[in-house]
């Protein structure tokens, strides 16, 4: 009998999973309003799989791509700008509604603020130089390593695009090889195909 | 080292804590404990060692934020309307764990807290003691009395334990 009421006890959990988003959400809404996230995140469906969106009070500061690891992503945000994360769609409806429209071809330019924390030094050149690349046209590497004052670095351009923590929206993907061919990705080859056809098919 | 983001801390201790919460308080103050506990744990969170104890740390504040609430209600009456109604759950489904959840929120402020953070938070007597206060003993014996109290309770004239209840 004893043993009966302990494990009952342990075993007790509240029946309606519902109660636990309800509360998370209540959780999310309050935090937000307190200013005390780090990062509020948020995941959308789009054309190149799933993408976690991630924003600081500031902006919008990191994008990732499902073969690059949302859960990797978000250890890199606790560790560069703060543990106090949490999902909350509330705080990204702007970006994700942004990125909706884009990929439906409606939006050529996107309007958001951007948190440029996670890039510095010859990067933040580099990533600096990529608006300027229009909607529906590219640049090349070694384009891009003159704009940014260094006409030799055009590897080191080419890692600088790798690592842009937004990508989408800070357009890496209209940098391609001097050759003609489209060159790496971190969202991988195929998808920075799929965003340089809806660009030219709606540019 | 940075502690992981605190979303991984709600998906892991979320549901416990809520546990800790229904059998300390009524469904609703349960809700504003679970609440008020990953908020004050969310402002601590910077600070909170990467080795700590993640479960005790929370079952700690969930402990405190109960007293707190207990202590508001008391000062102030529910008012009639909110007093739940037998009646009034007709045709809803109750928990399997209602009646189970009210008899523990019975029994005596040390045996509630010892039963609790024990059989239900899962902590080990020591860490029990340490929120709690007293010797791991004494905890282990308020806990023990519990049960045996629990067993009283339930036993008639309600059915010992629910059958949907048993792992």
């Amino acid at each position: 009998m004893t043993v009966d009421v302990e494990s009952a006890l342990l075993a007790a959990r509240p029946t309606d999973p519902a109660i636990l988003v309800e509360l998370h959400r209540r959780l999310a809404a309050a935090a937000h309003d307190q200013g005390l996230l780090d990062v509020a995140y948020r995941t959308i469906d789009s054309p190149l799989g799933s993408l976690l969106l991630a924003a600081t009070r500031v902006g919008v500061i990191r994008i990732a791509f499902a073969v690059q690891g949302h859960e990797r992503a978000l250890d890199e945000l606790a560790q560069r700008v703060g543990p106090r994360i949490l999902a909350d769609t509330r705080a990204l409806d702007g970006a994700a509604r942004e990125l909706d429209e884009y990929f439906a071809g409606r939006r050529r330019a996107f309007d958001l603020p951007l948190d440029h924390r996670l890039t510095s030094g010859f990067r933040a050149d580099v990533l600096a130089q990529l608006p300027r690349i229009g909607y529906g046209e590219t640049a090349s590497y070694a384009d891009v390593a003159r704009a940014a004052g260094h006409p030799r670095a055009v590897r080191a351009v080419g890692s600088a695009c790798g690592a842009n923590p937004l990508p989408i929206v800070v357009p890496c993907h209209r940098v391609v090889r001097s050759d003609g061919t489209t060159g790496g990705y971190a969202g991988g080859a195929e998808a920075k195909r799929v965003l340089l056809t809806l660009e030219s098919s709606n540019a | 080292m940075a502690n992981a983001p605190f979303e991984r801390v709600v998906a892991a201790h979320g549901p416990t804590v809520l546990r800790v919460c229904r059998a300390l308080l009524s469904p609703q103050d349960a809700d504003d404990a679970w609440a008020e506990t990953f908020l004050a744990a969310l402002r601590a969170y910077r600070e909170l060692p990467v080795d700590a104890n993640v479960q005790a740390w929370l079952v700690t504040i969930a402990h405190r934020k109960s007293i707190d609430l207990l202590r508001a209600r008391a000062r102030r009456p529910v008012p009639v309307a909110d007093l739940p109604d037998r009646s009034s759950t007709l045709g809803l489904t109750p928990e399997p764990t209602d009646e189970l959840w009210a008899a523990v929120r019975a029994l005596p402020d040390r045996q509630r807290h010892a039963v609790v953070h024990h059989h239900v938070a899962g902590l080990p007597y020591r860490e029990v003691a340490e929120i709690v206060g007293g010797t791991p003993e004494a905890v282990r014996r308020a806990a023990a009395d519990g049960i045996k109290s629990l067993l009283h309770t339930l036993s008639d004239p309600l059915p010992a334990v629910p059958e949907g209840a048993r792992p």
